[in-house]
């Protein structure tokens, strides 16, 4: 590649990326400046009115969310307790089952 | 764990009391009645790091002493990790909504917040799909979602954020403080039962894996 070609790859890339930092620089620049933190909770005795009927439906969802989400996790855990504690059990019976299998016969028993 | 039946009807009249505390504290002067999911959505978080430093603990005894009995509770706090903060990351944006009209911020705190999630996610994925050997690639994942809580809690101390700062519950007024605390004991606890059922069933599940092995001999 000659030096002139390389010349103009450079002055090219330079421009793209002038072009693609640009704007983003600009409206960070115009963005107006985030509200800062709240760093307390304000108790009130009373609601403003007109307050409680869209807060009230969020707050009946987030409620309902983490009851039910509690329930099912613990139905879910008590589900598989269940089914392991019965595989423990057939399992058991089948170890048994094959021990007795291995166990020699007394010879007084056999040819009957 | 002969206290067990008596801490789970503890747990249980505690989660039907807490609606009652949660109604008669006092409303927040800028939010009104939506704060309110306060007391159920920080609780679900104190439980998620409550799981995730479990996992972290857990997962590094495991890793460093190879302890079977580590790798139960390990696995048990990640999934712990995973339902409670999905709880969170739910009652978070109904809270947002209200609060901030939006239901999402790509802020500090919730971006941080949404990470160690997927992490404590991506642990259990691991101990499902990853095959034999995983529990101990699950376990650096454990070990670093873990070292991330802090700075998920300290996050809004730290940057510049929307979300409250940790200063609110320590300056919580005496109304807001007694339901507040309420509710994250009865979540700790629930927690705590929790734990103990689902180690009770990693154990029982090596059992199995115990017995299919003596069968096989």
């Amino acid at each position: 590649m000659s030096s002139n070609s390389r010349r103009r790859i450079l002055i090219l890339a330079m421009l793209l990326i002038a072009l693609a930092v640009g704007p983003a620089v600009v409206s960070a620049q115009q963005q107006p400046p985030p509200k800062p933190a709240q760093d307390e909770f304000l108790p009130i005795d009373q609601l403003p009115p007109g307050e409680t009927l869209p807060a009230a439906r969020l707050l009946i969802a987030a409620y309902a969310v983490v009851w039910i989400g509690l329930a099912v996790y613990l139905w879910s855990i008590w589900q598989r307790l269940g089914r392991v504690e019965q595989e423990i059990a057939d399992v058991t019976r089948r170890v048994q089952d094959a021990q007795a299998a291995e166990r020699p016969r007394p010879a007084g028993g056999a040819g009957r | 764990m002969r206290a067990f039946p008596v801490l789970t009807l503890l747990a249980a009249a505690m989660f039907a009391y807490a609606p009652i505390m949660i109604a008669n504290a006092p409303f927040e002067s800028t939010m009104g009645l939506v704060q309110k999911i306060f007391y159920f959505h920080v609780p679900s978080w104190f439980a998620m790091f409550t799981g995730a430093f479990i996992c972290g603990y857990a997962s590094a005894v495991h890793l460093f002493k190879g302890s079977r009995n580590a790798d139960h509770y390990a696995l048990a706090g990640a999934e712990i990790a995973v339902v409670f903060g999905l709880l969170g990351l739910i009652t978070g944006p109904l809270w947002a909504r209200k609060a901030w009209g939006v239901w999402w911020e790509w802020d500090v705190k919730l971006t941080l917040a949404l990470i160690v999630w997927l992490t404590f996610l991506a642990y259990l994925l691991l101990r499902r799909f990853g095959g034999p050997g995983s529990e101990k690639l699950a376990a650096g994942l454990g070990l670093f979602g873990a070292a991330n809580i802090p700075f998920v809690y300290y996050s809004v101390n730290w940057w510049r954020t929307i979300h409250p700062k940790t200063t609110v519950v320590p300056t919580l007024g005496p109304g807001m403080r007694g339901a507040f605390w309420f509710c994250v004991a009865a979540f700790l606890l629930l927690t705590g039962l929790i734990m103990a059922a689902r180690i009770r069933l990693e154990r029982q599940r090596a059992r199995v894996d115990d017995l299919y092995l003596s069968l096989e001999d």
